[in-house]
């Protein structure tokens, strides 16, 4: 097995003659929780979409533990929460967690499903439709399902969006408890300082390319806008 | 080596069943496309009906290809919601993420957009028996084996072509200007039995060869979905 949970090398996505990424490298190692912090339209989303197999790199590569995203493999390691959340409307709360928990192939689907219903807060609403249900709700569904089947690499864009204070909270919770079970966590987001207090790496997207990659600091948790005064665009 | 191919199976019919289940759950919940494809299917046979004078000899001789134009021209509107259904939250995302064979999807959405179409049909026949003065139930059940046979091939036709046009804007228009020149051979094999059985005729010499059309348009069509998703996947 490679020693790199996610690795990026060379990266370049192209959309006509536009370059969204440019030459974008990365290295994650197991356990570890890169956050992707950028202006909009930086290429935070874009990157996230080919780590996790949806869009195809126009150059360089990307592998997950060593798998293409797109192989089997790595496609059951990963545990994707995107801007769409990726569960259906005319559904029931329980039934799209256990309808993944079963493409998953999870050994008891709706045991995994009624469990992350109550991890999440909505087991008072598990048979209501999703199409019924707030944004809130939607998000911290989206995210049960992101994490449903035990994911080691955890590739999550913009998760706290649409969250109040207490389900921020639960995210934060879920996702610390994620970290020390070792898995991994590449993230983006404008929400910095509860990404900063969760990240161990931090890296700056601009542009379609890495302006910044590194540690964090103690002087990015004490101050969330120092990285972009220090080395962003102005 | 027998049990891990035993799970193999179990494991694909299992994620053909998991999709088919979706897909019409989904569907009867809402009952969007079932309901525009009934009524449009009711509309046109109503409209063909005032056309033509069911009590002429003629109208029974052309009742086959009548039928089989309102069932194709329905059975694309439910063809069409298929993957367009996938569409609102990225769901498309969830599935492409999941761990599954690609042709099993294909195999499960194919699944449920059969029993659609095929339950609009069922509905329309009586109706139309009714409108054009044919008593369709002497061959019913060679009647139900030729439309569950270019049901099928319709519906394996164009589940691929949905998932092909999913992201085009003109995807309404695109899908039959794509499927119908492909279901040429089966439709002409469908208008060719049904018409004899509407009229009592048994399913014996000629028409057992258009039957047999049919079966071969089916498998050469659902293996080449089956390949052509299973590559697109791997590339």
């Amino acid at each position: 097995m490679s020693d790199v949970a996610v690795d990026c090398s060379g990266v370049w996505k192209f959309y006509g003659d536009f370059p969204a990424l440019r030459d974008i490298s990365l290295k994650v190692p197991p356990g570890r929780c890169l956050a992707l912090i950028g202006r909009n339209g930086a290429g935070k989303t874009t990157l996230l979409r080919i780590l996790a197999g949806f869009s195809k790199a126009t150059r360089g590569r990307v592998s997950i533990f060593g798998n293409q995203p797109r192989e089997t493999d790595a496609r059951r390691r990963i545990g994707f929460l995107g801007h769409g959340i990726s569960i259906y409307d005319e559904l029931s709360a329980l039934e799209n967690l256990t309808l993944f928990a079963r493409m998953y192939g999870l050994a008891e689907p709706k045991k995994a499903a009624l469990e992350w219903l109550e991890l999440t807060g909505l087991t008072r609403v598990r048979d209501g439709l999703v199409r019924e249900f707030s944004r809130g709700m939607r998000q911290r569904l989206a995210v049960a399902r992101a994490f449903l089947h035990n994911p080691s690499v955890l590739l999550l864009d913009e998760p706290f969006t649409a969250l109040d204070d207490r389900a921020i909270g639960v995210l934060q919770a879920l996702l610390q408890a994620a970290l020390r079970e070792g898995r991994t966590i590449v993230m983006s987001t404008h929400q910095l300082r509860e990404a900063l207090e969760l990240a161990t790496d931090v890296a700056l997207v601009e542009r379609g390319g890495v302006a910044y990659q590194g540690p964090r600091t103690p002087e990015m948790l004490a101050d969330p806008g120092w990285l972009y005064a220090r080395y962003g665009e102005s | 080596m027998q049990q891990t191919k035993q799970r193999g199976a179990m494991s694909w019919v299992g994620n053909v069943a998991v999709i088919f289940g979706k897909d019409l759950r989904a569907e009867l919940r809402t009952k969007e496309a079932l309901h525009a494809s009934l009524s449009f299917a009711l509309v046109i046979l109503l409209l063909f009906s005032f056309a033509f004078d069911p009590s002429a000899e003629q109208t029974h001789d052309i009742a086959g290809g009548l039928l089989w134009i309102v069932y194709a021209f329905a059975g694309t509107l439910i063809l069409n919601r298929s993957f367009v259904r996938e569409l609102p939250n990225d769901c498309l995302d969830g599935l492409i993420a999941a761990p599954i064979p690609a042709w099993t999807l294909f195999l499960g959405k194919s699944l449920a957009n059969f029993v659609l179409v095929l339950a609009v049909e069922l509905i329309s026949l009586p109706i139309f028996g009714i409108f054009y003065n044919v008593r369709w139930a002497q061959q019913g059940w060679a009647l139900l084996l030729v439309l569950a046979l270019t049901t099928w091939g319709l519906t394996v036709v164009g589940t691929m072509f949905s998932a092909l046009t999913v992201n085009l804007r003109i995807r309404e228009l695109m899908l039959p200007i794509l499927i119908y020149p492909i279901m040429i051979p089966a439709l002409l094999g469908a208008m060719e039995v049904t018409g004899p059985l509407i009229a009592g005729k048994p399913l014996e010499g000629d028409l057992l060869t258009w039957v047999r059309l049919l079966v071969g348009f089916d498998i050469i069509f659902t293996s080449l979905s089956v390949a052509l998703v299973s590559t697109k996947q791997k590339g």
